[in-house]
């Protein structure tokens, strides 16, 4: 008997947070690091991963009774890599500037272990419905964290969001958020916040606890 | 994930049979599927978004050649037939194998130099780029980055007008251009690496050394012909 | 409740004790950062101190937020992160903006010293790796060198600057460092100016008597290693000597190697923290022929005209190595 299944809207919505692919998982470094020295070209990264993670996820659950076990690797790849191959057209297509701005970065999404990870974790063993869930809400996950880390590096790197001056002419920006060290800087500030929230809140719920049992 | 749990664990003679291994052919034609699925979407995706990306490469192009030869309002298609520089309508220049260079024209439909494109290896890939040249003054004018994986934050420095306004705008062509270390430009045919970035600014200087060399014989006759029709009118 | 004296005393070791506690060395450091600083103040104008209380103050901050102890601010009491945030304020030009000396004295500590564990785990002196922090996020504000100042209370008003602003330039005027005016213009300042402090430069940096006599004080103490500053300035006299002798037009004397930039403050504060130098006498020598050998290279081969900082923070990542190399055998194997 299989066990109660979750609904699924906690599918979904356990990549935002609980199991956010950056900030818990810390999963798919390369464009996280890489890509997120401004926030367009973070989003853009972001939805570009997602739309391949749901496509992928939705073909392999789909196709999960069909795929030999040897072969299932392989079979991944492919789906992906037609994905993202998709993806770098219609961006190169529709959006030139930002497809220039992420370069090689686009085609790598292919080696992205979240993606990859979700179709041999979770998408080869459920069904559709529960697999795209699960894909969209990692995927959401993924690009809210790229467009968090975007956010900080473009605030201070240079003293904008989205290309609009906050601080006005004479502001100084910091030269490393833009760097590659810069990104390494953000992501280890997040997930320093990050984790301090959830060690206050299980403090607190400890407490609550121990309140409710005395 | 998911799996089933035995109530019991199984003993040997109720454990069920190993699933059969699936014969080579059936991987196979998995795979072959999968790809033969995956060429045809990319086909055809391919097929949908060419004219687009095409036209958002000449775009481009024709928005960088004006950029690198400031005063332009127009540019025609030459390649180098027998020595000599020779137009090109469009059709024609689609068709044809040999490297274009751009003539920019001003208003008044005089010439103001030539788009000289090139690539170079750089750090990640090749670097694309083009130069701006005028043939009269002898300087190179502009210089523009079409197309660079260069890291970014390090390499990709070369895109920055930081870097190409001091060194690109009046570099003179003669004796010949000379890369120097940051800080050390003394002389109007030099051009400064960038530090933390000098394999990138130095396949740039490459590329235009070799687009010089390659052009400067046939840029040099067109430029003395246009002058004398000038002066016969 | 009150015990009686047992017959028997039963403790743990250690059993002797030097009676050099971490809060008594840092007193002593601190002592020996007065007369500098007060030279940066007479030099500087009232900018020298702010700036390095700014700094002093993000290192405070940072070391109070990072208390893993509750209630916090135990790890306040023993005055190492003021030492970081002096020695960092010392380090940074007298027009330095408030805030990015603040923020480096975050960095300071929490890059340098409570990300690897707290006081004692740190490879890198945090001090340094903060002015890096700054050298990689502002490098234009950190090597703006405003001249000296005009009098005890005189102030840059680029130390004003809001934060995420830059200092408005009212005092445009910039005063190249004797190691900037050797590298871009080469001109050998003289001996004397050098000396007393009458340059250009960072705060601290300038006055090399005052420097030497604190480290004596410090060396007499035993604060710190002798060694280590004696190697470091004795291998980059012989070495820029070795250069001189070879080319004198192009490479300058030994002594103003030594007197300029920040070689002296770096030799005798920096590269002697205890935490990120070699602990045995030979690691020691070596540790001090590598900082000094690299400050020669970086400042006459480099791309720029100091190298102190990031001669001593490469010479931190070889400490452990060092360490390993120079192990004295144990007797009998």
């Amino acid at each position: 008997m299989p066990p109660p299944s979750k609904p699924l809207g906690d599918e979904f919505l356990k990549g935002l947070w609980k199991e956010n692919p950056i900030f818990i998982q810390v999963l798919g470094m390369c464009p996280a690091l890489a890509v997120t020295n401004s926030v367009v070209n973070a989003l853009a990264m972001g939805l570009a991963t997602c739309f391949v993670l749901v496509c992928s996820s939705f073909f392999v659950s789909s196709l999960r009774r069909f795929i030999p076990r040897p072969v299932r690797i392989s079979t991944y790849i492919v789906i992906i890599a037609t994905f993202v191959t998709l993806t770098d057209l219609v961006l190169a297509a529709l959006v030139p500037d930002v497809h220039r701005a992420l370069g090689a970065f686009i085609p790598l999404i292919v080696v992205n272990c979240l993606i990859l990870g979700r179709q041999e974790a979770f998408a080869s063993k459920n069904p559709v419905p529960r697999a795209v869930a699960d894909a969209a809400g990692m995927g959401v996950g993924f690009a809210f964290a790229l467009t968090c880390l975007g956010a900080i590096r473009e605030i201070l790197g240079a003293g904008t969001f989205l290309g609009v001056p906050l601080f006005g002419p004479h502001f100084e920006p910091w030269v490393i958020m833009l760097l590659p060290p810069g990104g390494f800087l953000s992501l280890g500030f997040l997930l320093l916040f990050f984790n301090a929230l959830k060690q206050a809140r299980d403090r607190r719920r400890a407490a609550a606890a121990r309140g409710e049992t005395a | 994930m998911s799996e089933a749990v035995h109530a019991t664990p199984p003993s040997a003679a109720a454990r069920p049979a190993p699933p059969r291994e699936p014969s080579t052919l059936r991987l196979i034609a998995t795979l072959g599927l999968a790809g033969f699925f995956s060429g045809l979407a990319i086909v055809g995706v391919h097929a949908l978004t060419l004219p687009r990306i095409e036209q958002n490469r000449r775009e481009r192009l024709e928005r960088a050649i004006l950029t690198v030869l400031p005063g332009s309002r127009s540019f025609a298609v030459f390649v180098e037939r027998d020595g000599r520089l020779a137009p090109l309508d469009a059709e024609q220049a689609k068709q044809a194998g040999e490297p274009p260079i751009y003539a920019g024209f001003d208003a008044a439909g005089k010439l103001v130099g030539f788009a000289l494109p090139g690539s170079e290896p750089g750090y990640q890939d090749a670097i694309h780029g083009i130069f701006g040249v005028d043939p009269a003054r002898r300087l190179v004018v502009g210089f523009q980055v079409l197309e660079s994986r260069e890291t970014p934050g390090l390499g990709d420095r070369i895109l920055a007008e930081e870097w190409i306004a001091p060194n690109f705008r009046a570099l003179a062509i003669d004796p010949g251009i000379e890369a120097v270390a940051a800080g050390k430009k003394t002389a109007a045919h030099q051009v400064e690496t960038i530090t933390g970035a000098t394999i990138s600014s130095r396949a740039v200087v490459r590329m235009l050394q070799k687009a010089l060399e390659r052009w400067r014989a046939g840029i040099e006759a067109y430029a003395a012909g246009a002058e004398r029709a000038r002066r016969g009118e | 409740m009150s015990r009686q004296t047992p017959d028997l005393v039963l403790s743990t070791p250690p059993f002797l004790r030097q009676g050099q506690t971490t809060p008594w060395i840092m007193r002593q450091v601190l002592g020996a950062l007065v007369p500098v600083l007060v030279m940066a103040w007479v030099h500087f104008g009232l900018s020298a101190l702010l700036v390095t209380a700014a700094a002093t103050a993000g290192c405070l901050a940072t070391e109070w937020l990072f208390d893993p102890r509750r209630p916090r601010g135990r790890s306040l009491r023993d005055l190492s992160a003021v030492v970081t945030g002096c020695l960092l304020g010392l380090v940074l030009p007298p027009g330095f903006p408030l805030w990015m000396a603040f923020l480096g004295g975050g960095a300071a500590i929490g890059m340098g010293k409570v990300l690897w564990g707290g006081l004692g785990q740190n490879p890198f002196n945090p001090a340094l790796l903060g002015r890096a922090f700054l050298q990689a996020a502002f490098p234009a504000a950190i090597t703006t060198w405003s001249p000296q100042g005009t009098g005890l209370f005189s102030l840059h008003g680029t130390n004003l600057a809001l934060p995420f602003l830059q200092g408005t330039p009212v005092d445009a005027m910039s005063a190249a460092t004797p190691l900037a005016r050797m590298k871009f213009q080469s001109q050998v300042t003289d001996l004397f100016p050098l000396a007393v402090g009458d340059v250009g430069g960072s705060l601290g940096e300038t006055c090399g008597v005052v420097i030497l006599l604190a480290g004596l004080y410090l060396a007499a103490r035993r604060i710190f290693d002798w060694r280590i500053p004696v190697s470091i300035l004795a291998s980059t006299a012989v070495l820029s000597a070795v250069f001189h002798l070879i080319d004198g037009a192009r490479f300058p004397p030994p002594l103003f190697m030594v007197f300029s930039g920040g070689l002296l403050l770096g030799a005798v504060f920096m590269a002697t923290d205890p935490v990120s130098s070699p602990i045995t006498p030979r690691g020691s020598w070596i540790f001090g022929a590598g900082v000094g050998g690299l400050v020669v290279l970086i400042r006459l081969f480099g791309g720029m005209p100091e190298g102190v900082m990031y001669a001593i923070l490469l010479m931190n990542a070889a400490t452990p190595l060092i360490n390993r190399a120079t192990q004295p055998r144990i007797y009998g194997t």
